[in-house]
């Protein structure tokens, strides 16, 4: 049984796309066999920071209207084997994608045999984000440690507790707060709001706090999840977060100021 | 009011101040959230005819649905100013 993770948020810019590719490849790194797709119909942009952009020759639209098959679509990533992408398409109806449309791509997706689906969600409440959300099993909630997000992240939470399948069935989808581009030396200093902070508003634990960190940009420039970076803080940390969806118990990392020694003085700035 | 806007800039904990306004607007749209369409527009025209005879602030009504066992209860509460102006 494939599980389906919608990445999602409400409000744009907090990171989802960086983190349905970075969770995607950190999935088939840890063996797992894994489909990430993009659900902003219009404004694709996950083939970008997947780096096979130029390897889009049919999209997810193709596929749920027949004019392609599942296997003509799903872009194989260079890096890993077991690792697909299904890229948006470019096209500008709104209503090119239904309810029975996509239940049918994620039932063919998983009865070849994938362990996760990861859906990633474009911005906003309107059709595209309630399919990406809708056959979801888990859902990752981005949010930035900011009051707009913050505000923007709760109405998802509703969402996903009334307008999913599992919520029309009674059941539940597990949900799990992801935190990104956090700063510890400003919530240090009082003008940002602490992973506490964040919990205890939204009623809910963080699998992950994702650092600000300038390697977040650099992987994006050049089409390399950000989570391939190990030696970048931000990599680092959505390596644990996948950990941690996968089961693991790992304890927060660069979640408070760093007290920088002489050597790190001399060699960062 | 003003005397804390005073402190917490001299602070600068913007931060509180955030945390302090989410609480506050959270606690509100998440009570609204599975509310019948019709209840803001209710809230709205309670406010407009009580404020024919009282003078109270605009969020001086407070209109929230509650279940109660197998009935649904609708709990409309207005604060009234401390002293007539």
């Amino acid at each position: 049984m494939a599980e389906i993770i919608v990445v999602t948020s409400g409000k744009g810019g907090v990171g989802k796309t960086t983190t349905s590719a970075s969770l995607a490849c950190g999935l088939a790194k840890a063996g797992k066999k894994t489909a990430v797709i993009d659900f902003d119909v219009g404004l694709r942009n996950l083939d970008l920071i997947m780096g096979c952009e130029r390897r889009v020759v049919y999209d997810f639209v193709n596929v749920v209207h027949g004019e392609a098959n599942l296997k003509q679509a799903l872009i194989k990533d260079k890096r890993f084997e077991n690792l697909y992408v299904l890229a948006a398409s470019q096209t500008r109806d709104k209503d090119a994608l239904t309810k029975e449309g996509v239940e049918k791509v994620l039932n063919d997706i998983a009865a070849e045999g994938f362990d996760f689906i990861v859906c990633d969600s474009p911005a906003g409440i309107e059709k595209g984000a309630f399919l990406a959300m809708y056959f979801a099993d888990r859902a990752v909630v981005v949010v930035n440690p900011e009051v707009s997000s913050v505000r923007d992240s709760d109405r998802i939470l509703g969402l996903l507790a009334s307008k999913t399948r599992k919520a029309e069935n009674g059941e539940r989808v597990q949900e799990h707060l992801l935190l990104t581009r956090y700063s510890p030396e400003r919530v240090e200093k009082g003008d940002m709001l602490s992973i506490d902070d964040v919990q205890e508003i939204l009623g809910l634990n963080v699998i992950g706090v994702i650092p600000e960190s300038p390697e977040v940009l650099q992987s994006s420039n050049s089409g390399v999840p950000v989570i391939l970076d190990e030696t970048s803080n931000a990599g680092m940390a959505y390596v644990d977060a996948v950990a941690r969806i996968l089961g693991e118990d790992k304890p927060l990392r660069f979640t408070t100021v760093e007290k920088k020694g002489f050597f790190s003085k001399m060699f960062r700035s | 009011m003003g005397i804390f806007d005073f402190l917490t800039q001299r602070n600068k904990n913007t931060a509180n101040v955030a945390k302090n306004r989410l609480r506050i607007l959270i606690e509100q749209e998440r009570g609204l959230r599975d509310a019948p369409d019709y209840l803001p527009l209710l809230q709205r025209e309670l406010l407009e005819v009580i404020r024919k005879y009282i003078n109270v602030d605009v969020d001086a009504v407070k209109v929230d649905l509650h279940k109660d066992g197998e009935h649904n209860l609708l709990d409309i509460s207005v604060a009234l100013p401390e002293k007539e102006s």
